[in-house]
């Protein structure tokens, strides 16, 4: 196995142990969690292929890492915005609960 | 027949109308008191003045037309020309053949063209009066205009079809007048037995018709040498062999004679005359007495070349035997029934019955002129009696029984003058009376009859009945003392004085047709005639007379002795019944003709009438019903597929979606991780399908 | 493969394991921060110095923070009585383990065709700073932009609400 296969492995090891704390846990902080692992899985897939594909730009791969680190941290902040207001009306953070979407 | 070897040689004949003459307006003659009816039909409100002005205008314009007819024909007789006028026009064509009308001017058609409108016009003049206390006068009037109109339209006829067409209307207006008083169930019983009877006749007239078409190819009579009664016509017909031992034209005849049977109450056919006397007594006068009844003998006159076809001269032919024998036996069975009659007008009724068999076995021994003489004289004497009839019953308050009534010779002189004037003329009194010389004239013929002589016989007897009968009757209604209720009163002038007019012509009409003048026979035949005595030189004429005249005195006397004195009570038997009361009693119920009919016909009838009632309600209304019940099941079975299996379907249909809805909608859960899951799934799904294909 | 990556990456995978296991929602978010430290590490085994410290300054420093604070505000330290995982935790299992079966399975059919990669790109921090402004400056706003809102939106969202609806 090459080294970028492994990286690759792990990512998408992560990737999905991350979505699956997404789907399952019921606290919304914790799906918050979920995606939070998820896109550094991604950023790992990107870095990987940064380091071990090929080079036409040399900057390509790590700009984009830097900027998807970025608006994950934006993202983070809202969403946990959110949690908090969603709590302060339905004081839980339950998302078994969370139900009045329902069709 | 010495009277025919004195005649001279017959006239040259013309057929030729025009130029524009009297022959081409002839067919006004019919059609204005047809119009006059028409528009009396359409007026909303009745006038009575209105209606009386236009039926009798329109008759009077139709007897001036009439008179200038008539005097075309004598000033052409008078030339020594015979005229016969006629104008024909196509009415339809289908194929080869051609259906012809048209009109005809003749010394026939001239003189009951007179005739008609002259007594139909005294009539309507009467029936003003007559008639002025009913509500329906307008009615009245309007079908007295439609009965005139359809009978000149017999008279002027050319064409057998046409003279059908006008015999039906004039049998319809029969109908319409006998039942005038509709409300009367014994009218309306009077007027469908006329009509039904006179069918009868009718369905046998028409069959000739249809043979003498089918055999001739034309219906018309004349028709310049080409009409259906004319030499070369005859003598196709003459050649046609019919069933027993007939020839087409003795059947033919047969059948039209037939016809004229009904119309002219001749038995077997006569059991609607009688019972016609239910309609207004106008009516009586004018369809039963004068001129539709003659009708049967005016068509008999009409086809007279057909009847007498084939026959050797001074011979006679089967169809004219045939008319003979049953002319006679009419008069004769007629005259018995009149003699135990109680009713003024059923007397008259069954007299005119008598009469009419008198004319029809004129016309069968001695030809046209013979019997047409008596029917014209008849006419207006029969015309004046029932008139005078009426003016009695009107004078008595509507009273018809003659035991009633009594000793009116006082109380209406005129009418009890005029009315014996008739009387006497129809009893043939010697010399002075029309009717004299026109029985004569048939007894003369009877005479001479080669066939047989027991009609002669028999129409002396008749002329004994009547003078007998009428003599009862007039001692019974005007002598001795009134045994009625309230007093009777003489009739308005209105009535009388066409009364008075009849009676002169009952008298003078007796002018034309004497031996010493014999001009209504040259007039009809195409002779000249001259007046002169040698008439009576006739071996056996003065004999006849003489003879006549005893058997007349005979008749009055007898009838004078058993009535003139006293009459009896209304309540007590007649003196006749007295002395033979079971002749009497068969005598008074009309010889059982119409108890026959019922037992026979009309019982027949009956019982057909049942099986076709039980016919249509059983079979065919039990078919329909059973359809009905069918369509009914049918439609309980849509009923139920429409509820259980469309509706049914269609709502479970509609359940399940909504079932199906419901199931779907549970995807929507409103959790948010449900969604992610879905997310992910679709996008493992895609990224397989993507790398799958790649793969290749 | 040396040793080193398989030590971090085991660190890596365990505390993203624990991240999502652990009961106690704030010793959840610490494990994070372990996966996330990791992870940065990983980076650094990877000659992307940069991302490695960007990582460790904005993840660790900010997002786990903040999820921390997150946790300290909705009352996430007491355990729920219902259990932390779903009642359907298995079908979420399921549709995890179906997409890390595609991924593994689109790697290792690729493995063949990865290069190896053995020369390392040199990227200095001078060359992401020219970068940043001559290259990628739009994105460098928008993102400024977006951090904006996002700041200025989560202090709407999370602030309380003064007599009634705002």
């Amino acid at each position: 196995m090459t080294p970028l296969a492994g990286f690759l492995l792990v990512a998408a090891l992560v990737f999905s142990i991350g979505l699956a704390g997404a789907l399952t846990r019921r606290n919304a902080i914790l799906v918050l969690i979920g995606i939070e692992l998820m896109l550094n899985a991604a950023n790992l897939n990107l870095i990987a292929f940064w380091r071990y594909g090929p080079h036409p730009e040399a900057l390509t791969g790590m700009m984009f890492a830097i900027f998807s680190i970025a608006v994950a941290a934006a993202e983070a902040a809202v969403g946990l915005g959110l949690v908090i207001s969603i709590h302060r009306h339905a004081h839980t953070t339950d998302l078994d609960q969370m139900n009045r979407m329902k069709g | 027949m010495l009277m025919q070897e004195m005649a001279s040689v017959p006239f040259q004949p013309t057929t030729h109308c025009g130029p524009p003459g009297i022959c081409d307006y002839l067919w006004l003659i019919p059609v204005l008191p047809i119009v006059a009816a028409g528009v009396t039909a359409l007026f909303k409100k009745a006038t009575r003045k209105g209606s009386a002005t236009l039926a009798i205008g329109s008759l009077s314009i139709s007897l001036l037309l009439s008179l200038i007819a008539f005097g075309h024909v004598v000033a052409g007789w008078a030339h020594g020309v015979a005229v016969r006028e006629v104008v024909n026009f196509t009415w339809l064509q289908f194929g080869l053949a051609n259906v012809d009308l048209g009109w005809v001017l003749d010394p026939l058609s001239a003189v009951m063209l007179v005739m008609v409108s002259f007594v139909g016009l005294l009539i309507f003049i009467y029936s003003i009066g007559y008639m002025e206390r009913d509500e329906n006068f307008t009615r009245f009037f309007c079908f007295l205009s439609l009965f005139a109109g359809a009978m000149l339209g017999v008279v002027i006829a050319n064409s057998l079809l046409l003279l059908f067409m006008g015999w039906e209307l004039v049998g319809l207006t029969s109908y319409l007048l006998i039942g005038f008083w509709y409300q009367r169930p014994a009218a309306a019983a009077a007027a469908k037995k006329a009509f039904i009877t006179t069918r009868v006749g009718d369905v046998f007239f028409l069959l000739g018709i249809v043979w003498l078409f089918a055999q001739t190819g034309t219906l018309l009579f004349y028709n310049h040498g080409a009409g259906s009664i004319e030499p070369l016509a005859l003598a196709r017909l003459l050649t046609q062999p019919a069933a027993w031992g007939l020839t087409a034209a003795g059947a033919i005849g047969l059948l039209i004679f037939a016809g004229a049977a009904g119309k002219s109450g001749q038995f077997p056919l006569h059991v609607w005359l009688p019972d016609a006397m239910e309609g207004p007594t106008p009516v009586s006068a004018l369809i039963h007495a004068a001129t539709m009844v003659a009708a049967g003998v005016y068509l008999i006159a009409r086809v007279y070349p057909l009847m007498a076809a084939g026959g050797l001269t001074g011979g006679t032919t089967t169809a004219l035997t045939v008319v003979t024998w049953v002319g006679a036996f009419t008069a004769v069975f007629a005259a018995l029934i009149a003699v135990a009659q109680n009713d003024i007008k059923r007397i008259l009724a069954y007299s005119t019955v008598s009469q009419l068999g008198y004319m029809m076995a004129g016309l069968g021994m001695g030809g046209v002129a013979v019997g047409m003489f008596h029917l014209i004289t008849h006419a207006f004497f029969k015309a004046l009696l029932f008139m005078g009839a009426g003016s009695v019953i009107h004078g008595c308050h509507d009273e018809q029984d003659v035991r009633r009534m009594g000793g009116l010779k006082a109380d209406m002189p005129l009418t009890f003058i005029t009315y014996s004037i008739g009387m006497l003329a129809l009893c043939g009194f010697p010399l002075l009376f029309s009717g004299f010389w026109s029985k004569d004239g048939i007894l003369e013929a009877a005479r001479h009859w080669s066939v047989a002589r027991a009609p002669f016989y028999m129409l002396v007897f008749g002329a004994l009945l009547t003078a007998f009968y009428m003599t009862r009757q007039v001692a019974y209604v005007f002598f001795d003392h009134w045994r009625g209720g309230k007093p009777a009163h003489e009739s308005p002038a209105v009535m009388t004085v066409p009364l008075a007019i009849l009676a002169f012509f009952a008298i003078a009409l007796g002018a034309i047709g004497t031996p010493a003048w014999p001009w209504f026979r040259a007039f009809l035949d195409g002779h000249a005639a001259g007046f002169g005595w040698n008439g009576f030189r006739e071996p056996g004429l003065m004999a006849l007379m003489g003879a006549s005249t005893v058997v007349v005195f005979l008749g009055l006397g007898l009838g004078w002795r058993l009535y003139g004195g006293d009459a009896p009570a209304p309540e007590e038997p007649d003196v006749l019944e007295g002395a033979v009361p079971l002749v009497w009693g068969w005598l008074r119920d009309r010889l059982y003709v119409d108890e026959l009919y019922g037992v026979t016909v009309i019982a027949f009838y009956h019982g057909w009438a049942r099986v076709s009632d039980w016919l249509d309600r059983r079979i065919w209304g039990g078919l329909v019903a059973g359809v009905a019940w069918t369509f009914g099941l049918w439609a309980q079975l849509n009923r139920f597929l429409d509820t259980n299996v469309v509706d049914g379907s269609f709502d479970k249909g509609c359940d399940e979606l909504g079932v199906g809805g419901g199931l779907l909608a549970r995807v929507q859960s409103g959790r948010v991780q449900t969604y992610l899951r879905l997310l992910a799934l679709a996008v493992v799904v895609l990224a397989a399908i993507l790398i799958w294909s790649s793969r290749a | 493969m040396n040793f080193v990556f398989y030590v971090l990456a085991a660190l890596t995978v365990v505390g993203s394991l624990a991240a999502v296991l652990l009961k106690n929602t704030v010793h959840c978010a610490l494990a994070l921060t372990v996966a996330f430290a990791g992870l940065a590490l990983l980076f650094l085994d990877l000659d992307a110095q940069f991302a490695g410290f960007a990582q460790i300054l904005v993840y660790i420093g900010a997002v786990a923070i903040l999820v921390v604070f997150a946790i300290l505000l909705t009352k996430g330290s007491e355990t729920p009585k219902d259990g932390v995982f779903s009642k359907t935790w298995l079908a979420g299992l399921f549709v995890a383990a179906a997409v890390f079966a595609v991924l593994g399975w689109a790697v290792l059919q690729t493995a063949p065709m990865l290069s190896k990669g053995a020369t390392v790109p040199t990227v200095t921090v001078q060359d992401i700073g020219i970068a940043l402004i001559g290259r990628y400056v739009l994105p460098l706003e928008i993102v400024a932009v977006l951090l904006t809102a996002a700041l200025i939106g989560a202090v709407i969202v999370a602030m309380h609400d003064k007599e009634g609806a705002k």
